[in-house]
């Protein structure tokens, strides 16, 4: 315990430090850069001993603040948390400091790197706190030092209105977290997580729709997630690695945590948490198919791999409210372990496409092509990312999508009606997930990596320096590392397994032993997998040994003269799909034809706005101002008036008070 | 393990290419024409294997690892796969979903291969292959849901032997179904008529084919013995649900399953005879065709 506060102290001290010599670019960088790599090793020795061993460590000491309280505690369910924590914000900001090297003239990154420092301490605290009032400040402090990272390239409008939606988004949130802390607290007496004991069946139906809203709006679920397309994309690539990476993962943190302290669920929970996962996750990955900016497309994608979460999470309440402990470890094992799994590959996602801007100066899908040969290791390890998140064995998104495909077979099918709605929902979801998000990745890095340059931007681009390539290559290794070792993992995972679920320590470790065997066959394949692709190539080697390989141009159908504009691009490889789905994404296209008898410019756009953002949350709020408008004639700038509203409250409470 | 199950693999590996040659004999058949050789696509492969090769200047490493992956990923599926009353010689519990994946790693390295060579008649048949594939998905893995449910087991071996005359007594319409919807992922995730058309090597119409363009020699070869692998992997899938001879003889049940292929082979022969390929946009409603089958299949297995 002692080294994890020493940690996020050096964390946030550096950040100190790093503000104080704001002015000189380098030095801050490296200081800020320095203190949280120091802070994350620190932190990750007490993490990993945690979870290894199921043991609780925990720090309380009083506070001056009402009903407040400085608790901590460090128990295997935070120790998974903190681990992804950790490890991005560390190798994120490595990568940070050689990213931002070019506002070096421009920029005070001493606030930069305050705010990111501050964000990683935060975000540790918000998964260690054990009382609500000291939950809620971490929390604040997490969105707020989120906000100033979103905004860093405030000279830009669009940036500037992506903050202010995503200040809005988390504050609305936090409106619900408020609420639900206030009846958390005043059905127990207490604000201090421990103490949390039966609560009546009536507010815990509440509290659990509080938490979804609140929480959810942090994590991202479908229809509150129209904020993290907006402040994804403004980010710098290092803080949207963070954010989408881990910071979204607070969200479904506080969902586990709430679930745990509400105790025995209620099936109708579970089938709500089903029903967001499908819909995040499917309408997550259609969106994302339609976008043409790189960044906004992986941040609908952190959109379905939360509804993959989700998935797992409901499953797992599934089991515990119909009483199938096996569908519940199974379950809470696959969501938590995606946790996992969503912060290495989307993280290293995400420092790729900031590579890719940073070489090219666009993030516009369509403008690029052939970065392969001009970025060999950002295109490996985006590959190997781009692998990891369709799921694809061996890797890592295997590996958990997996173990909630294994939960509805093996327990989730055994009754009736039950049976065919989970089937549907989740068997026939996450293929389509699955299938669509192959679609997504190829098209994402066919046409960014492969082919010809479609651009002089993608011709001019290079390699990114070692500070970036060093945090990619090190989360592509992991990702690798995590699905082969995937059976280690589960096993590992029995002291998270059994504190999530709060069944007895003896039932999940029977699971865990089974799903840890079955992990063992899928390595095994995994393996004989690996070794013919060595022995084919071997062979290939051998038999084109002597012979003539020749290069060409690619074969044109006898046309004379190709072009690199004339190559497949990523909206027409899109097309089929977003055809299919358009009632869903209501895409728009604007065909500028030629009206003229005589030859003239014609061009062709399409744009797939959210819709729940133009549908849902636009006329609500214009609706709300419309209506609050009526009141303006109260507030009109006259302070003496002011004044009198003022005296006459205070005149109102006396009368009130003295009645 | 059972090691005798490497059987599976080793027929799989001898006589998928033998599956090809029956089909075109039959389209032959029907044509009126001699046809080619039984063993053509055997006399093809080994030709391809010994030739040199043209790789694109466009292309990178990528456009190497597709046959790579896209072959070994299908011999190593291979070992999931129960035949003639021979359990796979990897049997786990959800080893159909791993199956799969396996495929679907197969599938997403060869539209990369595809969209390394720049040209936008491979891009065409990428789009079009990630877009169905997507839509076969899931009726794939809702029938093997709904098998798992009718057998109560999880892994296709069991699944498969699970399955038998009797079953087909009392659950007729389910698995009947389900062998309907099995058949259209066959032909969808095959490239046959009605979904792709495998003899128009030039044509905007086609989806697997068009993909492979640029690839020549060992290369080639990989790529088309790897089609002929997956269609006898998705091909001993339906057989052992519509041909479920559990003799115990083990001669007797491979023979039956042997000629349960060759049916299947014909069968294939004779839709490619006798139809005309979708309209491209006509093939999303099969394929979701084949999901409502899937779906009804596990409707009626869950009363």
């Amino acid at each position: 315990m002692s080294l994890l506060i020493l940690g996020l102290c050096v964390i946030a001290c550096s950040g100190f430090v790093a503000l104080l010599w704001g002015n000189k670019p380098k030095l801050s960088s490296s200081l800020a850069c320095a203190g949280v790599v120091a802070g994350a090793v620190l932190g990750l020795i007490p993490a990993i001993t945690v979870l290894l061993n199921g043991a609780k460590e925990s720090l309380r000491y009083d506070w001056s603040i009402p009903l407040g309280s400085f608790f901590i505690e460090l128990d295997p369910v935070s120790a998974l948390f903190l681990i992804p924590i950790f490890v991005l914000s560390a190798l994120a900001a490595i990568y940070g400091t050689q990213y931002l090297r070019p506002y070096h003239q421009q920029k005070f990154l001493g606030a930069h790197w305050f705010f990111y420092n501050m964000l990683a301490a935060s975000m540790a605290m918000v998964v260690l706190a054990r009382n609500a009032v000291l939950f809620l400040i971490a929390w604040e402090v997490m969105s707020l030092a989120s906000f100033f990272l979103v905004t860093f390239e405030h000279e830009e409008k669009q940036n500037r209105e992506a903050g202010w939606t995503y200040l809005v988004a988390m504050h609305i949130g936090t409106a619900f977290l408020l609420a639900f802390f206030i009846l958390l607290g005043s059905s127990t007496g207490s604000l201090d997580f421990d103490v949390i004991g039966n609560i009546a069946p009536s507010t815990a139906n509440i509290l659990f729709l509080l938490a979804v809203i609140g929480f959810g709006t942090k994590a991202g679920f479908m229809p509150m997630h129209v904020w993290l397309p907006e402040a994804h994309p403004a980010a710098p690539s290092h803080v949207s690695a963070v954010m989408s990476g881990v910071m979204i993962k607070t969200g479904i943190y506080g969902l586990v945590r709430t679930l745990i302290l509400l105790g025995q669920p209620q099936e109708w929970w579970a089938w709500l948490l089903i029903a967001i996962g499908v819909s995040s996750g499917v309408l997550g990955v259609l969106f994302a198919l339609a976008q043409h900016d790189l960044k906004r497309l992986l941040a609908y994608h952190s959109v379905e791999n939360i509804g993959i979460i989700t998935l797992g999470l409901g499953l797992g309440l599934l089991g515990l409210s119909t009483g199938l402990p096996a569908l519940a470890v199974l379950g809470f094992a696959g969501g938590l372990f995606h946790v996992v799994n969503h912060a290495f590959f989307k993280g290293l996602l995400f420092l790729g496409a900031g590579s890719i801007a940073h070489a090219t100066g666009t993030r516009e899908i369509d403008s690029l092509g052939g970065l392969l040969k001009r970025m060999p290791w950002t295109g490996l390890t985006f590959l190997i990312g781009a692998v990891a998140i369709s799921g694809l064995p061996p890797l890592n998104g295997f590996a958990s999508e997996f173990l909630i495909y294994l939960g509805v077979f093996k327990n989730g099918i055994t009754n009736g009606a039950q049976a065919v709605v989970l089937a549907l929902c989740i068997i026939g979801g996450l293929a389509l997930i699955g299938g669509l998000a192959c679609a997504c990745f190829t098209k994402a890095f066919g046409i960014i990596f492969l082919g010809e340059p479609r651009t002089e931007h993608a011709r001019r681009a290079h390699e990114v320096a070692f500070a970036m390539r060093l945090p990619m290559l090190i989360l592509a290794i992991c990702c690798i590392l995590i699905g082969l070792l995937s059976p280690y993992v589960i096993r590992y995972a029995a002291p998270v397994l059994t504190q999530a679920t709060s069944l007895d320590s003896q039932v999940v470790a029977e699971e865990v032993a089974d799903t840890s065997t079955v992990m063992w066959w899928f390595v095994a394949a995994a393996g004989l997998l690996i070794g013919l692709v060595v022995f084919l190539a071997v062979m290939r080697k051998w038999m084109l040994r002597g012979r003539t390989v020749r290069s060409a141009g690619t074969w044109d159908c006898g046309y004379a003269a190709p072009s690199p504009r004339m190559q497949y691009t990523a909206s027409s490889f899109a097309q089929p799909l977003i055809y299919l789905f358009k009632p869903f994404l209501m895409t728009r296209s604007k065909p500028v034809s030629t009206k003229e008898y005589f030859p003239a410019e014609s061009g062709f756009a399409t744009e797939t706005a959210d819709v729940s953002l133009r549908y849902l949350f636009e006329p609500v709020f214009n609706w709300i101002n419309k209506t609050l408008s009526r009141l303006h004639w109260l507030q009109h700038g006259r302070l003496q008036l002011y004044v009198l509203y003022i005296a006459l409250t205070l005149l109102i409470l006396l009368v009130w008070k003295m009645r | 393990m059972n090691l005798i199950s490497i059987t599976n693999s080793v027929l799989a590996v001898l006589l998928a290419p033998l599956m090809f040659g029956i089909i075109n004999r039959t389209k032959a058949i029907f044509a009126g024409r001699t046809g080619q050789p039984l063993l053509q696509t055997y006399y093809d492969i080994s030709k391809l294997f010994k030739k040199g090769a043209v790789y694109s200047s466009t292309t990178t490493w990528v456009f190497l690892a597709g046959p790579l992956v896209g072959f070994a990923a299908v011999i190593a599926a291979t070992v999931f796969i129960p035949f003639g009353g021979l359990p796979a010689l990897f049997a786990f519990k959800g080893d159909f979903v791993v199956l799969a994946y396996f495929l679907g790693l197969a599938r997403f390295m060869t539209v990369l291969s595809a969209l390394d060579t720049g040209s936008s008649f491979e891009g065409m048949g990428a789009s079009r292959e990630v877009t169905f594939s997507a839509l076969a998905e899931p009726a794939f893995l809702i029938g093997l849901a709904a098998v798992a449910k009718y057998t109560g087991h999880i892994s296709l071996s069991p699944m498969l032997t699970g399955i038998d005359s009797v079953s087909w007594g009392h659950a007729a319409p389910a698995l009947a179904l389900i062998s309907l919807a099995f058949f259209v992922v066959l032909l969808s995730e095959n490239c046959r008529i009605p979904v792709d058309d495998p003899n128009t090597h030039l044509e905007l119409t086609m989806i697997h084919e068009v993909m492979v363009l640029d690839h020549s020699g060992p290369d080639f070869a990989f790529i088309l013995y790897g089609a002929t692998l997956k269609l006898w992997l998705l091909g001993s899938i339906l057989i052992g649900i519509i041909v479920p001879v559990h003799s115990g003889i083990l001669l007797l049940d491979i023979v039956s399953s042997l000629l349960g292929m060759l049916a299947l082979a014909v069968v294939i022969g004779i839709i490619e005879s006798i139809m005309a390929r979708l309209r491209l946009l006509h093939v999303p409603q099969l394929l979701l065709g084949a999901t409502a089958l899937s779906i009804l299949a596990l409707v009626l297995v869950s009363r």
